[in-house]
């Protein structure tokens, strides 16, 4: 295939739908559905004159710390958890139920126990993100090779070196399985939390712009929060794929085989 | 070792009440915004004990299930018309790539300025997420066909309708239901922050009302509805899953061993 009919095959839709949506608004005179060119014009207004460092960049801030704590516990506790039967026969039905309690339900919840500062938001992302990525490891876990787990207890393999090597190792597309679908809860949760109750955020400006009728400028805000989401599906495909390279050959391997 | 899962799971039950009793009496906790288990419990049976509260449990119910039919009949539609066509998917691929991850909270500020706080602007978010978790699903089932399959459908010159109906369709009905199956806990998620922060009427709209009026062990009970909520709606999900794939290998197989 040659690289000019694959980018129109990547493009030509895209391009399409652009083009429909400028000119069916071209001349569009609804409050609620300003030109496309008006709402692009004021991107650079609303977001790039300070407000990237005073809403976007904390924003993004909070979903790391959120999202990184729910990593090292979702797959510490899951590690710890998949490797015992009985601890996972207990656990299992409240684990269950705390994983069907929507997220949101417990912004107002952490706002009693944590206020309304950065610490709730991290909070609400920790404890949304946490589930998928510990169910996710346990199942992994729980599907490592016995044979390969008793080579490696049979070689006297340190602890340290099988949790690394044997376990974490085999798990680890269970593991990035979870924390692919992690990543979107704990995006929604970011603009949740920053709605209910923040001083700054994108989530917290683009309710206001829609409040205060400032509707190009709340579209842009909703531009911009899909165009973030879009990004971290991408940055979280390359990492992936860095890190579970092996996993994929093989897997594409055996198709072929 | 242990004994049976279930009274391991009974026990993992008992314990975590007990700790959620027991941790606000010592004073691990704050009892005040974190109230002992035996308080919830009795908030929860006033709650069952008002009409108000089975009304907004059914108006909860009834968004989710017609967001759910609504992108759940819409995905497979336009999934299996995608699918079948390879042209088709070549060219809707990258913009369906793009459009699944932008995160449907953003779009609560255009579904308020469109129906207000009314139940349609609920409905779009929850339609809005679980589509794109049933469509990729489908387009993933559809080109699962095996090729042996599909070049002898062709052969004996099956019509386009009975190619759909016996070769796609029983391919991509087992990922059509772990779509189903993602989509309806996400369907609750969104039904439910829907209500929360635009106050369209249902649970999550009683949740907000009790957090405004500091009613802490109100606020806690709904929270445990939406929890049972949520684990009533992953075991329907799976009871249909079983149902409907009965003939399937990955079913019999269960059901054998």
């Amino acid at each position: 295939m040659t690289a000019l009919s694959r980018a129109a095959q990547v493009l030509a839709l895209p391009v399409l739908l652009v083009l429909a949506w400028w000119f069916a608004t071209a001349n569009s005179t609804s409050f609620y559905w300003p030109p496309l060119s008006e709402i692009l014009g004021s991107v650079h207004g609303t977001w790039f004159e300070g407000r990237l460092t005073t809403d976007v960049l904390p924003s993004l801030g909070r979903l790391l710390a959120g999202y990184a704590v729910a990593v090292v516990l979702g797959v510490g506790l899951g590690v710890l958890a998949g490797s015992s039967r009985t601890f996972r026969a207990i656990a299992e039905p409240p684990l269950e139920f705390l994983r069907a309690i929507p997220p949101p339900v417990l912004v107002p919840i952490l706002i009693l126990l944590a206020g309304v500062g950065d610490q709730m938001k991290i909070l609400v992302i920790a404890t949304g993100c946490l589930w998928p990525i510990l169910l996710n490891t346990i199942e992994g876990v729980r599907a490592v090779d016995p044979v390969l787990r008793d080579a490696a207890a049979a070689y006297r393999l340190s602890l340290p070196t099988r949790v690394r090597t044997v376990i974490l190792r085999g798990a680890s597309p269970q593991i990035a399985a979870g924390c692919r679908q992690a990543l979107s809860i704990g995006l929604i949760l970011m603009v949740i939390s920053e709605m209910f109750a923040a001083t700054n955020g994108l989530g917290f400006t683009t309710i206001q712009f829609q409040r205060s009728f400032a509707i190009p400028e709340m579209w842009s805000g909703i531009i911009l929060l899909g165009v973030i989401g879009v990004l971290l599906a991408l940055v979280f495909r390359l990492v992936e794929g860095w890190l579970l390279g092996w996993y994929h050959a093989l897997r594409a391997a055996e198709r072929k085989g | 070792m242990g004994g049976s899962p279930a009274v391991l799971g009974g026990l993992g039950v008992l314990g975590f009440l007990a700790i959620l009793e027991v941790v606000p009496r010592i004073g691990l906790v704050d009892a005040r915004f974190f109230p002992p288990f035996s308080e919830m419990a009795v908030a929860l049976g006033e709650q069952l004990g008002t009409a108000g509260f089975w009304t907004d449990l059914l108006a909860t119910l009834r968004g989710w299930f017609l967001g759910l039919a609504i992108a759940a009949g819409a995905a497979v539609l336009i999934g299996i018309a995608i699918g079948s066509s390879t042209l088709l998917r070549t060219y809707t691929a990258s913009t369906i790539e793009f459009l699944r991850p932008i995160p449907s909270v953003a779009l609560i500020p255009l579904a308020v300025l469109l129906y207000g706080t009314g139940m349609e602007a609920t409905l779009l978010l929850v339609v809005y997420a679980s589509f794109w978790q049933m469509l990729v699903q489908v387009l993933y089932g559809a080109q699962d066909v095996d090729p042996v399959t599909r070049d002898t459908a062709r052969s004996f010159r099956f019509s386009t309708w009975r190619r759909i109906r016996s070769v796609l369709w029983p391919t991509a009905l087992p990922y059509v239901i772990t779509g189903f199956r993602l989509a309806a806990s996400v369907a609750l998620v969104l039904e439910v922050s829907g209500e929360l922060i635009i106050g369209s009427p249902g649970i999550g709209n009683r949740l907000a009302a009790a957090q405004t009026a500091g009613a802490v062990d109100t606020l806690y009970a709904l929270v445990i509805v939406t929890g049972v909520l949520g684990v009533l709606v992953n075991l329907l999900a799976r009871f249909t899953e079983r149902r409907v794939l009965r003939w399937h290998p990955s079913q019999r197989q269960e059901a054998t061993s």
